[in-house]
């Protein structure tokens, strides 16, 4: 048995890939995943055959992937389409590259929601509360929203910073779905989906897939582009109540606090290290919720952290500098892993961070994760 | 015109609670080993994981924790009604149960007391709703 906090860099990043995103009715899951995995192979160009470990999120079937891509792994996971599966799969894939199983794990995700015209509520989602017409995850955060501007008098301007900033970075990024900016504003006047929350505080729904390859620190050094190292990371489910799903009472308070600490912690940074926060953004009050759980701010005053531009590049703590999922793209956490490895690269152009060295991945939800990585 | 919203999804733990909201009752389900309280009920007691399961007829009093109101309608029995509100509301008893809420007033806040109302939706359910006290 190993104390996790001695797998600080000892895993790597060495390879990223991504389709582009938007509306591809002419193609399917496999599809997406095996475009994806091809531009990862060679953005680190290395020989597919070595992969030795799969591991698969929203893929209808892990054994017809293996087959698309012609590979026979020693080590396979199938994980949901849940938005909160990419923090848990990249770090069971570095634990089991540090255990042995493996030694070349190729991450693989395929969403192609927008094609099939997906809704995340109604009958796709069926619940305990549908009899009242309670349903979708947007509107749980509208739920806990409510409550956060009740508790703490946080407003729906302040909220706006949140979607206008990423939208900003979007703008930036010419991969992004959604690239025209908007202002506090525009966010202010879109329509309601759930009020307090509004069309801006949701995100998009696209098709794409994203490929990440992870193998040892040592290993890495053999490839085309200097490794990311996974530094540290941390984890804790909160699965009551899960009846209300994508909701927690306290915002996931505790659970995002205890992973922040785990995996500040374990990379031995602290906040004013973190060069840039790549934020699960399925709904803006997210990335507030976020916020306070890492500690960046105390609880109730992230509306406060974030006015004025805080989250923009060039401010306080920039915040998802490929547009994330309310501008750039649903990749469910996946795609802001990629552009955490591409910021410790210097590879983000007009979006890059100015000399970026650490880089932290948070998911505040039932399973909240952080990862935080650094360069190599 | 028949009902056209979805109704509830019976299953082995919650038919005690359906038969009960007919008879105007908002029962929850406790565990007699702990005395846990919860809703929705489950197989065993999520404290000590008792089987010992019982149902006790609830205050049907409760504090509204939050609130929200729909602009889309993810079904379609929902689209003459938008915006509708639905709320969430802690029991006297302690579980947290989401609801609607049957006041259209925007004059709400956190920790309104709030109590039950029964709406017969069709011959076999009936809906339990909350209203301002």
């Amino acid at each position: 048995m190993y104390d996790l906090n001695e797998l600080k860099d000892k895993i790597a990043v060495i390879g990223v890939g991504n389709t582009k995103y938007g509306n591809f009715p002419h193609i399917d899951d496999y599809g997406l995943a095996a475009h994806a995995f091809r531009n990862a192979v060679q953005d680190c160009g290395i020989d597919k055959n070595k992969i030795d470990g799969m591991l698969v999120s929203r893929i209808p079937y892990y054994a017809r992937m293996g087959e698309v891509l012609g590979i026979n792994p020693k080590w396979t996971i199938t994980l949901p389409g849940h938005g909160r599966m990419s923090g848990m799969g990249i770090i069971e894939a570095a634990t089991a590259i540090a255990a042995g199983h493996c030694d070349y794990v190729a991450l693989m995700y395929a969403n192609i929601g927008r094609s099939r015209r997906v809704n995340y509520g109604g009958d796709e989602n069926p619940g305990t509360w549908d009899p009242w017409g309670f349903t979708s995850p947007g509107a749980a955060h509208a739920m806990a929203f409510r409550r956060h501007m009740e508790m703490f008098g946080t407003t729906t301007r302040q909220l706006a910073e949140v979607s206008v900033a990423i939208r900003y970075h979007a703008s930036l990024n010419p991969d992004a779905v959604m690239r025209n900016p908007i202002t506090i504003e525009d966010h202010e006047s879109a329509r309601f989906i759930t009020a307090p929350l509004r069309l801006l505080d949701y995100c998009l729904i696209n098709d794409g897939a994203v490929c990440l390859i992870l193998t040892s620190k040592e290993r890495a050094k053999d490839f085309k582009k200097p490794p990311v190292l996974i530094s540290g990371f941390g984890a804790q489910d909160t699965y009551s109540p899960s009846s209300i799903a994508n909701f927690d009472m306290n915002f996931w308070y505790d659970a995002v606090r205890a992973t922040g600490k785990q995996a500040y912690e374990m990379a031995g940074v602290s906040h004013g290290d973190i060069d840039g926060l790549m934020c699960y953004d399925n709904f803006s009050p997210t990335v507030l919720f976020s916020l306070e759980g890492l500690g960046f701010c105390e609880q109730g005053e992230s509306g406060a952290f974030v006015e004025n531009g805080a989250l923009t590049l060039g401010g306080r703590l920039p915040v998802n500098t490929d547009g994330g999922h309310l501008s750039n793209s649903y990749m469910q956490g996946w795609a802001l892993n990629v552009e955490a490895v591409r910021q410790l690269r210097g590879e983000c152009g007009d979006r890059q961070i100015p000399n970026c060295e650490v880089v932290q991945y948070v998911q505040s939800t039932p399973c909240t994760r952080s990862i935080i990585y650094t360069r190599g | 015109m028949s009902y056209n919203k979805p109704l509830p999804r019976l299953d082995t733990d919650n038919k005690p609670f359906w038969a009960a909201t007919k008879d105007g009752k908002f029962m929850l389900q406790f565990c007699k080993a702990c005395g846990d309280t919860r809703f929705p009920p489950g197989p065993i007691c999520p404290k000590c994981l008792s089987s010992e399961q019982d149902w006790k007829e609830a205050t049907g009093e409760g504090t509204l924790e939050s609130w929200v109101d729909f602009h889309r309608a993810y079904w379609d029995g929902f689209k003459d009604e938008l915006p509708y509100r639905v709320c969430l509301v802690r029991l006297a008893e302690g579980p947290v149960v989401v609801s609607s809420l049957v006041d259209k007033t925007d004059n709400l806040r956190m920790g309104a007391p709030v109590k039950v109302v029964f709406d017969k939706v069709t011959e076999e359910v009936t809906l339990p709703r909350f209203t301002l006290v």
